[in-house]
């Protein structure tokens, strides 16, 4: 064992967007930090080197967001997709801070850009960033490295020394890096497929429908410091099968698929499950408002399997995905090709087919084409699947990032029996589960792990500053 | 059998000429591009970077002719590879700057003209070389048959005592205009290609006034080479840098003064009959220093910048090409510099020899060098400003 006495006022665990915010503001404060990120340079930045955007509140145009997203109507959006399961001061909170920050992240290097070609709904709530996430991160360690923030990388950090609520060290390897106060940004779970096993559990047709879950972000967050905390006794909020989960791809990779696995065609015609049975509304909502249940929806089918059925009407009227999809010139030749019962499937197609009342077909709006008779509904943008090329893209839930974690306040810092730590603070997808309880919504992520980890950062400061004065009283007194 | 029926057709009709340039099989390098812009269509992150992403949104999907335009619209800043999530070592090793380049790298020996003489592109460096040597020889030679010997009592900077006005203009006349010709022959081809063929926009041959004014401005300000928020590109890493910028603009800037220079002696020439060599202080000589100027700091810039350069974004095979071409710019304005120096001395012949040397050797590898990726970025340039004011025919979801 060595330690590391380095008279460190913050040490940093993750390399994400919440770690950096985190060690920066720290860094402003006058701390001397320490980031310790568990993946190699080429890798790091998390979850976060996957993102585009920023959710901001903001009450007139600004540079790239139009019109005005006020704090109420932010709030009322969160409190929509969570279903009430979300903390109206935290959130609040969050939603204030994005208001302000964009300037504070400009001058870090950070550059904006309009929102991009295909997501035009976003562009008065979400601020895009230039590049998306990885160039947000390159600002950020760049910014971060020219204030003299020492940066380790493949550092994981495999446990952590409390006493008595208040952390004393970090340990790596062999190495007991020891500090004043600690900020633990390391994300949550969602790269540890065990643990995924273990809360996801078998279903009824004996499944373990995890093990077909596909992670969108990086593959280093195995949650270890969520899992020591936890058995420290640390007060932990959400459900560990509560995520950020969307229908993607089923060739994506099994790590790092981001956003571009996405398939973006499911309103604009049917999904089937492997027994070529349909089994929700895919026209419930605009595409954007719906994509983060599918993830969820897919999981629960047999096999974690579906595939969304469209016709030539469809093409071009949607984000083209990455891969190609299967092509008939009929729907039972595309039946085969996607390893259905060819008799299942076109009866499926043929009573959704005849269900469909057509009107104004309107991708644009909540139009009035929609089913009658069939269960489920299609209740918009329902149109009979009768023109030849005829695709289907295969699907599987692909996970972004896990809910479960610390339960903190505004201090963010991390509870032990409730009572709050005085030098160990949580962000980032490590307390993100105390705002989303369930659902998203874009680029909240953003905006949570940039609002809690600039304000653990100063905190963090804080706490160590504190502590200066603490430890040059006692060197007096002995 | 059917396949090899089709291939055959296909060959027959290619060989007749029937064959859409777009029907053409993709090459290697153009697979490669194609693959990557799927992914890139499918994520979009960098739109806001340059004008190769927003217009590869315009299209679903990539053929030959939209491979070459985008290749030549990209400026290889290297920020979308910085900024990419799918670069290597990710599985999709999405590296775009570098697959563009190789492809950019095809396109000029594709459209070169003659076809035959695209081959030198391939080997630029010894090309590059060879004409140099060629060209030193010939005017040193040249000097000596004229005048004897190198070496000569000073002659007060008139060089056309060494080598006669009328010999310059018919040994530099033909083929400035052959490189004109070649090179315009070049990115008509070129032109013809990516306005007619494209899977997307396939009527954008029409110029509109405005449209080739955002084009030039775009040219001459070197736009793409900003980031997209003015900060510059990226050199050797992911951080932001003008100095390609600058250095690129001394470098063109100072070209194109020393083409001032050039013309304004012509017309002292020929329109006022007025005789070279002019005074230091006369308007050619005053071009002419601040252009050699300008082409001394700007390719020694740009070879500083060319050797620190990320290797991964860069097509390394191109690299003879490009320090060719910096090469030889330095040592046209070096040598030039040199003789107006040194221009009342005895060493005029062999000065301006060497000098001549180094420009007709320039001149001679303009159409199959690196002086071509400014024809054909202006081009792609221009086709980008015309497409952009077309609405487009796709209607994605969330528009």
């Amino acid at each position: 064992m060595v330690t590391v006495s380095t008279m460190l006022d913050v040490l940093i665990i993750g390399g994400g967007n919440a770690a950096l915010c985190a060690a920066l503001m720290a860094r402003e404060a006058g701390a001397s930090v320490l980031v310790l990120e568990a993946a190699p340079k080429l890798w790091r930045g998390g979850n976060s080197a996957h993102t585009r955007n920023l959710r901001c509140m903001h009450d007139a145009p600004q540079d790239v967001l139009t019109e005005a997203y006020p704090e109420e109507e932010f709030w009322q959006d969160l409190l929509k997709v969570t279903g009430g399961q979300t903390n109206e001061e935290m959130a609040r909170l969050a939603i204030r801070e994005s208001s302000h920050c964009r300037d504070w992240m400009r001058k870090h290097g950070v550059h904006f850009q309009s929102s991009l070609s295909g997501t035009l709904h976003l562009s008065r709530t979400n601020a895009f960033f230039m590049g998306g996430g990885k160039a947000l991160m390159n600002a950020y360690y760049r910014s971060a490295e020219k204030l003299g923030v020492q940066i380790r990388y493949e550092s994981p950090v495999d446990r952590l020394e409390i006493e008595n609520g208040q952390f004393v060290a970090a340990h790596v390897g062999n190495e007991r890096i020891t500090a004043k106060a600690c900020v633990v940004a390391s994300g949550g779970f969602e790269s540890n497929r065990e643990w995924l096993r273990e809360a996801w559990g078998q279903n009824e047709l004996g499944e373990w429908p995890s093990d077909n879950f596909a992670i969108r972000g990086t593959r280093f967050n195995m949650g270890v410091l969520l899992k020591d905390l936890i058995a420290q006794g640390a007060d932990t909020i959400g459900d560990p099968t509560q995520s950020h989960s969307v229908a993607i791809d089923a060739r994506a990779p099994l790590y790092d698929g981001g956003i571009c696995t996405r398939v973006d065609c499911v309103s604009l015609g049917v999904v089937v499950n492997k027994n070529a049975q349909r089994f929700y509304d895919e026209g419930e909502d605009f595409w954007p408002k719906r994509y983060a249940i599918w993830g969820r929806l897919v999981a629960h089918q047999p096999g974690q399997i579906a595939h969304s059925i469209i016709d030539a009407k469809a093409v071009g009227r949607f984000m083209p995905p990455v891969f190609a999809g299967e092509k008939a010139d009929s729907l039972p030749e595309l039946a085969q090709k996607l390893g259905l019962d060819v008799d299942a499937f076109m009866k499926t197609i043929s009573d959704y087919n005849a269900a469909c009342q057509v009107g104004t077909f309107d991708h644009a709006v909540l139009d009035d084409c929609h089913t009658d008779g069939i269960s489920p509904v299609k209740t918009h943008w329902a149109r009979p699947i009768d023109t030849a090329p005829f695709y289907g893209y295969t699907l599987k839930p692909g996970i972004t990032f896990t809910y479960l974690g610390m339960k903190v306040g505004e201090s963010t810092a991390v509870r032990f029996g409730g009572v709050e730590s005085t030098n160990l603070f949580a962000a980032g997808e490590m307390m993100a589960g105390n705002v989303l309880g369930k659902g998203y919504t874009a680029g909240v992520g953003m905006t949570i792990g940039t609002a809690f980890g600039r304000l653990a950062g100063v905190n963090a400061a804080s706490a160590a500053m504190k502590n200066i004065v603490n430890l040059e009283g006692a060197d007096a007194t002995t | 059998m059917q396949q090899l029926e089709a291939l055959t057709q296909e060959a027959a009709a290619l060989a007749r000429g029937e064959l859409a340039f777009s029907a053409l099989p993709l090459t290697a390098n153009e697979q490669e591009v194609a693959r990557q812009l799927q992914i890139c269509n499918a994520c979009r992150y960098c739109e806001g970077f340059c004008a190769v992403f927003p217009a590869m949104t315009r299209r679903l999907e990539f053929g030959k002719a939209d491979i070459h335009y985008l290749a030549n619209l990209c400026h290889n800043c290297g920020a979308c590879y910085h900024a990419c999530q799918y670069a290597p070592p990710h599985e999709f090793a999405v590296n775009v700057p570098q697959s563009m380049a190789q492809v950019r790298a095809q396109t000029y020996a594709d459209y070169a003209w003659p076809k035959a003489l695209g081959a030198l592109y391939k080997r630029n460096g010894l090309t590059v070389a060879l004409a140099l040597a060629g060209g030193l020889a010939l005017f040193l030679v040249l000097a000596v048959m004229i005048q004897g010997s190198l070496l000569h009592a000073p002659l007060a900077g008139n060089f056309y005592a060494i080598f006669p006005h009328n010999l310059l203009v018919s040994m530099f006349l033909p083929i400035f205009s052959f490189v004109v010709l070649a090179l315009a022959l070049g990115v008509r081809q070129f032109w013809k290609n990516v306005t007619t063929q494209g899977v997307a926009n396939q009527h954008t041959g029409q110029i509109s006034s405005s449209a080739a004014v955002e084009a030039s401005t775009d040219v001459l300000k070197l736009k793409y080479l900003g980031g997209g928020h003015g900060e510059g590109c990226n050199n050797e890493d992911d951080a932001w840098t003008l100095w390609r910028k600058r250095a690129h603009h001394a470098t063109f800037y100072g070209f194109m003064l020393c083409f001032a220079s050039t013309s304004v002696a012509t017309v002292y020439h020929y329109v006022f009959k007025w005789q070279a060599p002019y005074a230091l202080t006369s308007l050619p000589v005053l071009l002419g220093t601040l252009g050699g100027i300008g082409l001394l700091i700007g390719p020694a810039g740009l070879l500083w910048l060319n050797l620190r350069r990320d290797p991964n974004t860069a097509d390394l095979t191109q690299k003879p090409m490009d320090l060719g071409f910096i090469a030889l710019l330095f040592l046209t304005s070096l040598t030039g510099l040199a003789l107006m120096l040194w221009r009342d001395t005895s060493f005029l012949a062999l000065l301006l020899a060497v000098h001549l040397g180094v420009v007709m050797s320039l001149f001679v590898t303009l159409p199959y060098g690196k002086f071509a990726h400014g024809i054909f970025r202006s081009a792609a340039l221009l086709k980008w400003a015309i497409e952009k004011r077309l609405p487009t025919n796709l209607k994605l979801g969330g528009d």
